[in-house]
């Protein structure tokens, strides 16, 4: 601040207490609506206090309901898909991008330059774009319900391969002839050297890639048919199949806040990492 | 590009088995696709997938002439407009006063982030409970007032609602480039205004705005992308493209009509003009990094 100005400072607090209480109004509602039972919420206007049915309605959602006219499926294994995809997505973009970084800084071959432009072009070509094409080789290989269907065609990685490459090439000369001198070969440096140092990068990515992976929507969408493979935000928007009436809105907004504590909790908790990973993928 | 190791390692067969995971992926579920569907595109096959046609640019001529398509670019535009003026303008002003206040700076931020972590599909959700017309709360209170709302028969509110739940998603991530943009703006530079008697209005429009110009075009392209691609989730959960195709936009409309309508050549037509975009955003994005260093 450059200047005492008691009323502009008293304006700035004004300013982002609204902010913050509009951002966590939504949540707020379907942390209410989550604690009260079906009836309570189509009452109009429904209570706007936390009601005692909290426990119940979370352990209905995560064993499985018995009623309302959407999905009944259980919210616990569909936690449990949701983690298990998210993980391997995060996972497997780490471990294959650090590989092929590693190749393209640290060897000298033929098609260097091809495959470090193709890698780049598959940064134009989301998913959106290419549907209905996608959908029919992981039906050909018969990947529909299934984890590697889920995750695999998501892992390849244009930002993080640059980020590595951007990070490997920062990193010194002198490190790698004294690993020679020492006697070790690539894979020695690049597991012992390299990933060790790699690791503020990692952690980064590996914030954003979680949340990336357990929000996906529209490829789970396509590839999973089955009840049992659904994450938990395609199994959110299956349970509101009904009309208002019919919908176990409890249930619903209690599915919704399950849904949201695992990647919400990592961007609180490691809000350092989340920070330099969105600045980091930028670039 | 130019940079290169002067060290390197030495190895006929190790690169390519470093690479193989990666190239592996991209072809089989990037290239490969992607092939395809500009393939399709120029082609027509019946239902059953028996007899294939090659009918050159016939699908984009069709597309060009539906005017279904036509109103989903209008829809789309208007879409990623909305939501990228509102959510920049919205962030910049939380920005800018979180900027300014001494205490709690890092208690804001943290309250302000956190919707990025929330899934489109379930911000749809969220939305929709809030202004379902028969239970929503918010929908209630806008009845006391005398608006009545019902997006399930009126356009324009459920394009406010989906503009809604995309705003307050992106919002999160704007403030943190916004925010880090006005710290890196030298204090002496502002201080000095001060001391010339620029007021903090005038500051702001004089100096802290037109520094903050390459964040704010960044982050104009990013939203852009962000509507484009990013907001299925929301839409499909929040309107189904309706009342009618009101909602409908781009990406919406390649799904709707590739696996519901069962339309391959066109969907593929779609996927191809959508490439074309993401192309040209791209690249809108790379010009801007590279001219990012000299400000």
């Amino acid at each position: 601040m450059v200047e005492r100005r008691p009323s502009l400072g008293i304006l700035a607090h004004a300013v982002l207490i609204i902010g913050v209480l509009v951002v966590a109004f939504p949540i707020y509602i379907a942390f209410v609506a989550s604690t009260h039972t079906a009836e309570d919420i189509v009452q109009v206007p429904m209570p706007m206090l936390p009601g005692a049915h909290l426990l119940s309605n979370y352990h209905d959602a995560l064993v499985g309901g018995t009623v309302g006219a959407g999905s009944k499926a259980s919210v616990g294994r569909m936690m449990w898909v949701s983690l298990m995809m998210a993980l391997m997505i995060t996972i497997g973009k780490i471990a294959i991008s650090l590989l092929s970084a590693f190749a393209i800084v640290y060897f000298r071959f033929r098609f260097r330059q091809f495959f470090f432009w193709a890698i780049f072009v598959t940064l134009m070509l989301p998913v959106e774009v290419r549907i209905l094409p996608t959908y029919k080789v992981i039906a050909d290989l018969g990947m529909l319900n299934s984890f590697t269907g889920l995750t695999i065609p998501l892992i390849a990685s244009a930002t993080a391969t640059f980020l590595f490459r951007q990070f490997f090439l920062t990193v010194p000369d002198e490190l790698v002839e004294a690993a020679r001198i020492d006697g070790a070969g690539p894979m020695r440096f690049f597991i012992d050297v390299l990933v060790p140092l790699s690791a503020t990068s990692i952690a980064a990515l590996f914030v954003i890639q979680f949340i990336y992976g357990w929000n996906q929507y529209l490829w789970p969408l396509l590839v999973t048919t089955d009840e049992t493979m659904y994450p938990v935000v395609i199994g959110i928007k299956r349970m509101i199949a009904g009309g208002d009436a019919q919908n176990q809105w409890n249930l619903v907004m209690a599915t919704a806040m399950l849904a949201m504590i695992p990647p919400a909790l990592v961007v609180i908790l490691m809000q350092k990492w989340f920070v330099k990973g969105l600045v980091d993928t930028e670039k | 590009m130019a940079a290169e190791k002067r060290v390197v390692f030495r190895s006929g067969w190790l690169p390519w088995a470093l690479l193989a995971p990666q190239a592996l992926v991209i072809a089989v579920f990037f290239f490969w696709p992607a092939g395809q569907a500009v393939l399709q595109s120029m082609q027509q096959s019946d239902a059953f997938g028996t007899s294939v046609e090659w009918i050159g640019a016939e699908n984009f001529r069709n597309l060009l002439a539906d005017e279904t398509y036509i109103a989903s670019f209008r829809t789309t535009a208007v879409f990623s407009i909305l939501v990228a003026v509102f959510g920049i303008g919205i962030s910049l002003a939380l920005a800018v006063f979180a900027d300014r206040v001494v205490k709690g700076g890092t208690f804001y931020k943290t309250l302000l982030i956190w919707p990025y972590a929330v899934a489109p599909a379930i911000a749809g959700v969220l939305w929709l409970f809030m202004f379902s017309p028969s239970i929503g709360i918010i929908a209630y209170a806008l009845r006391t007032i005398g608006l009545e709302w019902d997006h399930l028969l009126n356009g324009p509110q459920a394009m406010a609602l989906i503009v809604m739940a995309a705003v307050w998603k992106q919002i999160s991530y704007n403030f943190l480039f916004f925010l880090a943009g006005l710290q890196s703006i030298p204090k002496s530079l502002i201080e000095a205004a001060a001391i010339d008697g620029a007021r903090p209005w005038r500051r702001f429009w004089s100096i802290q705005f037109p520094l903050l110009s390459p964040t704010t075009f960044f982050l104009l392209v990013i939203n852009v992308v962000y509507a484009f691609f990013d907001t299925f989730g929301i839409v499909d959960a929040a309107t189904q493209g309706g009342p009618g195709k009101e909602t409908s936009i781009l990406v919406y409309k390649v799904y709707y009509d590739g696996f519901k309508a069962l339309d391959l050549g066109g969907s593929a037509a779609q996927s191809v003009v959508l490439m074309v975009i993401v192309i040209a955003l791209t690249v809108a994005q790379f010009r801007f990094v590279e001219k990012k260093v000299n400000y």
